[in-house]
């Protein structure tokens, strides 16, 4: 097969079944890759060769023997390094991590290697996931396979610059305001946040705890759907994971023709959204009106103040969280301390980065004594205002169609100022506060030859609709065949 | 809302258990009120009846039996801990 490395995992699987190639080969091909191209890409903090190799002629003995798990076995897929793999370093791209190795799987790890996926590689995010760049990690900046002087995008930039440059097959990110979706839309990839509860978050590195999904990353619709149904399930062990029959999103994409009814929430097309992104999103509402579906502008009233809300409740879930980082049962401790008090303070300053210290601080001031009403629990209340904008809206349509991003990719380095870098966010926040699925798909190029995003919100606990509708644009374009030359 | 002139820095790093340096007091001051004063246009949405989502969705405790599973050994439990001897985890003395 050529170009086995920028396959989707319907091909590879069908290949992987006539015996084509074997899943060593698919492996050793990744491995390859990998090698050849992370030294530019820093996408990986890490990869275990030996271990991978052995889960890829574990899954060839499956398929021999008659015993194949199905399209997942024996496809690499790639996990950001805040998902622990038991006996696998798990850094969250932090110094106060840069030693810990996982003693358990998280829940997706166990069923993503129940389906038999090849497991390959950390992948570099921004520190604890906070960031829009993957600029924040202690393992130095990831960078973006289209254009090597910017950045694949945040918090999960690893998990799609290793994708976007087939050094893996498939990947999971986590999206706390949008580090899925974003980085899709940097990429050039399919990218999606299940709803809140639909994945367990059992064995995730908590950021935020009441907005953290975690998601797949893929090359197509379909294949998302096929990784989604691979980790999506109750767990007992995530006491917010949501009870429910879980449909087979792969086959129930066939049966899904639509028309559907989008709304055009005119908030998300405002000032800052970059011209040529304004005109791909407008292209593809013009070919969903093309097909017959119902396109509608409606009204998402508290969009303004989504940004500030996430930042309050965010950070405040975040200094509550990050509070377990004492130096003292797991993760960085200070060599010299003058008491416990003292021990926690030098661990916690000497192991955590620059973002990371800013937002504990602010989510510490926002629940303070004096202040927690003004900022916290007024936070909260506004929360319930956006959440009923969304729910309003769908009383009148099936999904939202937004831009991803209102920027493409910027260069390394660009956006230091933390306020400006929190603005990247403004079209993902929202979903995250109000618990919805959505996903980022490719639409389109830059003149400079940058991927652009749309972004598809879905009702809650509708992600089969939601693949739906987007595969019925990916099926018309190409976009997501062209890969970056590297 | 409050104003960020309030902001004390010393007092909230020392809540947060973080040991800032002099530099970092002064950035982060500075960034921290930026983002406070983005923060302050909270203060014009009427909120006067609504009731606050700590969840998107309603989150209720959840009950399980009380059977003993299958948990992490001693040694597993403890492989992560940066000082640790003969099965315990070392801190510094906190009585005299």
């Amino acid at each position: 097969m050529a170009d086995l490395i920028y396959q989707p995992i319907t091909q590879l699987a069908a290949a992987l079944d006539a015996k084509q190639i074997s899943a060593v080969e698919l492996t050793q091909a990744v491995i390859a890759r990998t090698k050849a191209v992370n030294g530019r890409l820093n996408a990986f903090n890490s990869f275990d060769e030996a271990d991978a190799l052995a889960q890829a002629g574990a899954s060839d003995a499956r398929r021999a023997a008659g015993q194949g798990r199905g399209a997942l076995d024996g496809i690499p897929v790639g996990l950001k390094d805040v998902i622990a793999v038991q006996g696998q370093p798990l850094t969250a791209s932090s110094r106060m991590l840069a030693k810990f190795v996982s003693p358990y799987d998280a829940t997706v790890t166990q069923q993503l290697k129940r389906a038999g996926a090849v497991l390959w590689g950390r992948l570099n995010c921004d520190e604890f996931a906070m960031g829009s760049s993957t600029e924040n990690s202690a393992f130095g900046p990831a960078v973006n396979p289209w254009d090597l002087t910017r950045v694949p995008g945040g918090s999960s930039g690893g998990s799609a610059a290793a994708l976007a440059a087939g050094t893996t097959v498939a990947t999971l990110g986590s999206d706390t305001g949008g580090s899925i979706r974003q980085p899709a839309a940097f990429c050039g990839l399919v990218g999606l946040k299940p709803t809140y509860g639909l994945v367990s978050r059992f064995g995730l590195v908590a950021f935020a705890s009441s907005l953290d999904q975690i998601g797949p990353f893929a090359r197509t619709v379909e294949d998302a759907a096929i990784v989604l149904g691979a980790i999506a399930g109750h767990d007992e062990r995530d006491s917010t994971s949501y009870r429910a029959t879980i449909p087979n999103y792969r086959a129930e994409l066939g049966g899904r023709r639509g028309p559907w009814k989008l709304g055009i929430p005119k908030e998300y097309f405002a000032a800052g959204l970059d011209p040529e992104i304004g005109a791909a999103v407008e292209r593809a509402i013009a070919f969903y009106r093309s097909q017959g579906c119902e396109v509608k502008p409606v009204s998402l009233p508290h969009t303004q103040y989504c940004l500030d809300t996430y930042y309050i409740i965010a950070t405040a879930e975040a200094s509550s969280n990050l509070a377990r980082y004492d130096g003292i049962r797991y993760g960085h401790r200070a060599a010299q301390a003058s008491d416990l008090v003292d021990l926690y303070a030098r661990s916690r300053a000497e192991g955590f980065g620059a973002e990371v210290k800013r937002r504990i601080i602010l989510g510490t001031y926002v629940l303070s004594s004096g202040y927690y009403d003004a900022y916290y629990l007024r936070a909260q209340k506004v929360r319930t205002l956006i959440r009923e904008d969304f729910l309003r809206a769908y009383q009148e349509v099936d999904a939202l169609l937004t831009p991803t991003s209102p920027i493409p990719a910027f260069k390394i380095g660009e956006k230091s100022d933390p306020l400006a870098m929190y603005l990247c966010d403004i079209y993902t926040i929202g979903v995250n506060l109000a618990g919805l699925p959505a996903l980022s798909v490719p639409c389109g190029f830059t003149s400079g030859g940058l991927p652009i995003g749309m972004q598809l919100i879905g009702q809650p606990f509708n992600e089969s609709g939601l693949l739906a509708i987007a595969q019925a644009y990916e099926r018309a374009h190409d976009w997501h065949t062209r890969h970056p030359s590297l | 809302m409050s104003q960020p002139t309030e902001f004390n820095i010393d007092h909230v790093a020392q809540l947060a258990r973080l040991a800032l340096t002099p530099t970092e007091k002064a950035q982060f001051a500075q960034q921290l009120g930026d983002v406070l004063h983005h923060i302050e246009q909270l203060g014009k949405v009427d909120v006067s009846s609504v009731e606050p989502a700590a969840h998107a969705f309603a989150v209720y405790n959840v009950w399980a039996d009380d059977i003993p599973q299958p948990g992490l050994t001693v040694d597993a439990a403890l492989q992560n801990a940066p000082a640790q001897r003969d099965h315990m985890i070392v801190v510094p003395k906190v009585v005299e």
